[in-house]
């Protein structure tokens, strides 16, 4: 099988996020970029499917040099290799944008089964590009899933998703979009000799303006458009209770009751 | 049609709570006409569960292939359905159903699509949306270009008021799909448990509770309170309960009336999922655990003796009441 992992570089999910002074966006500095954590269940899934039935794993993905860091860490996962798409000319662009350079970052090649995601990525929370792309590329999806397996002759998914208080089962024909959800597996920790091999793997580097995109175009196209960020209110200051237990519990219903009105 | 359209889903004849919230809240807008659409065997029955929320026309769909959920065949169905009837704005729920959904249909109309969103409002013929990001660490402002608008609503965040007629008009569009290529076979109810993102109320454990049978304690307490039960993620990771279970930014974000987080420390991830909650209370045994700074009240003290002391005095309070 022939298999795309769609990966994100995200804020590190220990970061506390403040925002830029004029409110435009959060301040970068300081932070900690990691590969986002879906995208790792997306990984170990292709790399399982890879091993079992033979094929290989390129992981592709949209942003600035940094994002290397995260393509070599999923390379020493095991990913065979990698086509980064630099954001070079690109100042802005919204989640269709960002789906269609990544779509046309797969159409140069030919012969793909599978393009795998995460179900999300936890910087802006959207849950769109896995969709997206299926949309795009007039392909079958499913997201959220939590188990999959595949019948490669048949060339026939059946993928089981996690509901709102239920699981449900989806039969997909190839090529198809799946959104990989935390229980899918438990991604394998880079090893020592792989992180050594990663470093030798190919990163094709492209551009969208290589693709045949035109970045200006791409922001003046945009159909959501970000106007700017504020922190959440702020939490009232806490009412702490100590002492026995029993009279804490009391007090607690009372002011559960009297003061939050919520009994 | 014109005005709004609110995808709905259903099963049964029953609509998931944030349906209403989403037809309350395209009433709210007062941006023209609420039709609303909904699919499968049941959908007709669907007229009754919105009556009295304002929705004018509903659209159902209850045949093959729309009898099975197929992301690709229900995109193209409301793909079309917009294409005839011209809404200038389109609501969904984000949940599994709203977040596989929504995004195919914005590819295939090319339409800007705001997702989970909480903050929605009028804006002359627009409307203003924010959007938490970062797991609730901040909140997004965004605008969408063009129409139609299509926005997923966060559940449990939009009130449901009966505000409005019953469903004037049950109609069947004619929609053409191709054959569905990602059909669901099987679908497997936990009607027993309450949703965690639908709940008014949770009770959340943490590895202070030190073991799988332990959890028996916040049963009882989410008994008592006609609570859903959650728990931090290592407390779901090590087994003791089910996936299902883990709030907070890589598991389910949560936004009940009341939280109570038992031997939760209170991580910058875990709160993310919480910091929707408009009460949330802790019981830690350490002062100083982080969880209080963002607790509206806390409880100092042993678990095993709290919970079952709250347990007890929320017990009395019913029965005096
Ligand atoms: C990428 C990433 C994503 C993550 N995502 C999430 C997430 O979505 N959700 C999440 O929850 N975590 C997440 N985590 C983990 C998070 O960082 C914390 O490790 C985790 O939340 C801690 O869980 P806890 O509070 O149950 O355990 P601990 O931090 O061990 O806290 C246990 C608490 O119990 C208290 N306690 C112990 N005994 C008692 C007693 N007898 N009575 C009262 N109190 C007692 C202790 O004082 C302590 O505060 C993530 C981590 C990473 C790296």
């Amino acid at each position: 099988m022939k298999i795309a992992v769609l990966v994100k570089q995200v804020p590190d999910t220990a970061t506390r996020i403040q925002l830029a002074s004029d409110g435009s966006g959060i301040n970068t500095a300081g932070i900690k970029w990691v590969l986002n954590p879906y995208d790792e269940f997306a990984i170990e899934e292709a790399l399982k499917l890879r091993d079992q039935h033979s094929g290989e794993v390129v992981l592709v993905s949209f942003g600035p040099a940094r994002v290397e860091e995260a393509i070599r860490q999923g390379l020493a996962m095991g990913a065979d290799r990698a086509i980064w798409v630099s954001d070079d000319g690109v100042a802005d662009v919204d989640y269709l944008g960002r789906a269609q350079i990544l779509v046309a970052a797969l159409s140069q090649e030919a012969d793909w089964d599978l393009v795998l995601v995460g179900k999300q990525a936890v910087d802006d929370d959207a849950a769109q590009t896995g969709p997206l792309v299926a949309a795009l590329l007039d392909w079958p999806q499913a997201m959220v899933v939590l188990g999959l397996t595949v019948d490669a002759a048949g060339r026939r998914i059946t993928a089981t998703r996690e509901l709102e208080g239920a699981t449900e089962t989806v039969e997909l024909t190839l090529p198809a979009v799946l959104g990989a959800q935390r229980g899918l597996n438990v991604p394998r920790y880079p090893t020592l000799p792989n992180i050594m091999k990663a470093k030798r793997k190919e990163v094709r580097h492209t551009s969208a303006a290589d693709l045949g995109l035109d970045g200006a175009q791409l922001t003046a196209d945009r159909r959501v458009v970000v106007e700017g960020y504020q922190l959440p209110p702020p939490r009232p200051e806490p009412k702490v209770l100590t002492g026995d237990p029993a009279e804490a519990a009391a007090t607690l219903v009372k002011l559960l009751h009297n003061e939050a009105q919520i009994l | 049609m014109s005005g709004i359209l609110v995808v709905l889903e259903q099963w049964e004849g029953r609509v998931r709570r944030v349906g209403l919230e989403a037809c309350a809240t395209a009433v709210r807008l007062g941006h023209g006409p609420v039709s609303a659409v909904a699919f499968g065997a049941g959908a007709e029955a669907v007229a009754e569960a919105v009556g009295g929320l304002g929705v004018e026309e509903l659209l159902v769909l209850p045949d093959t292939p729309f009898d099975r959920y197929s992301s690709d065949a229900f995109a193209e169905a409301v793909a079309e359905i917009v294409r005839q009837g011209e809404p200038s704005l389109v609501l969904f729920g984000a949940t599994a159903f709203g977040k596989d959904l929504a995004p195919r249909v914005s590819g295939l109309l090319k339409a800007g699509l705001a997702s989970d969103v909480t903050g929605i409002d009028p804006d002359g013929d627009d409307v203003a949306i924010t959007r938490p990001v970062y797991a609730g660490k901040a909140l997004q402002r965004v605008r969408i270009v063009g129409t139609p608008k299509l926005v997923s609503l966060r559940p449990n965040v939009q009130p449901v008021g009966a505000g409005g007629g019953p469903v004037a008009r049950v109609s069947r569009p004619a929609v053409e799909v191709g054959a569905p290529r990602a059909v669901v076979t099987g679908t497997e109810r936990n009607d027993e448990t309450v949703e965690l993102t639908e709940a008014s109320r949770i009770v959340s454990g943490g590895r202070g509770m030190k073991a799988s049978e332990n959890f028996r304690l916040l049963d009882e307490l989410a008994a008592v309170l006609g609570a859903a039960v959650g728990s931090s993620r290592p407390v779901a990771d090590e087994g003791w309960v089910p996936h299902s279970y883990h709030v907070g930014q890589t598991g389910k974000v949560v936004s009940p009336d009341l939280y109570v987080a038992v031997g939760i420390s209170g991580a910058i991830q875990h709160v993310a999922g919480i910091s929707n909650s408009k009460c949330i209370v802790a019981i830690n045994n350490d002062p100083d655990a982080p969880i209080f700074k963002v607790a509206n009240y806390g409880v100092v003290g042993d678990l095993f003796q709290v919970v079952p002391a709250l347990t007890a005095a929320l017990k009395a309070h019913l029965d005096a009441s």
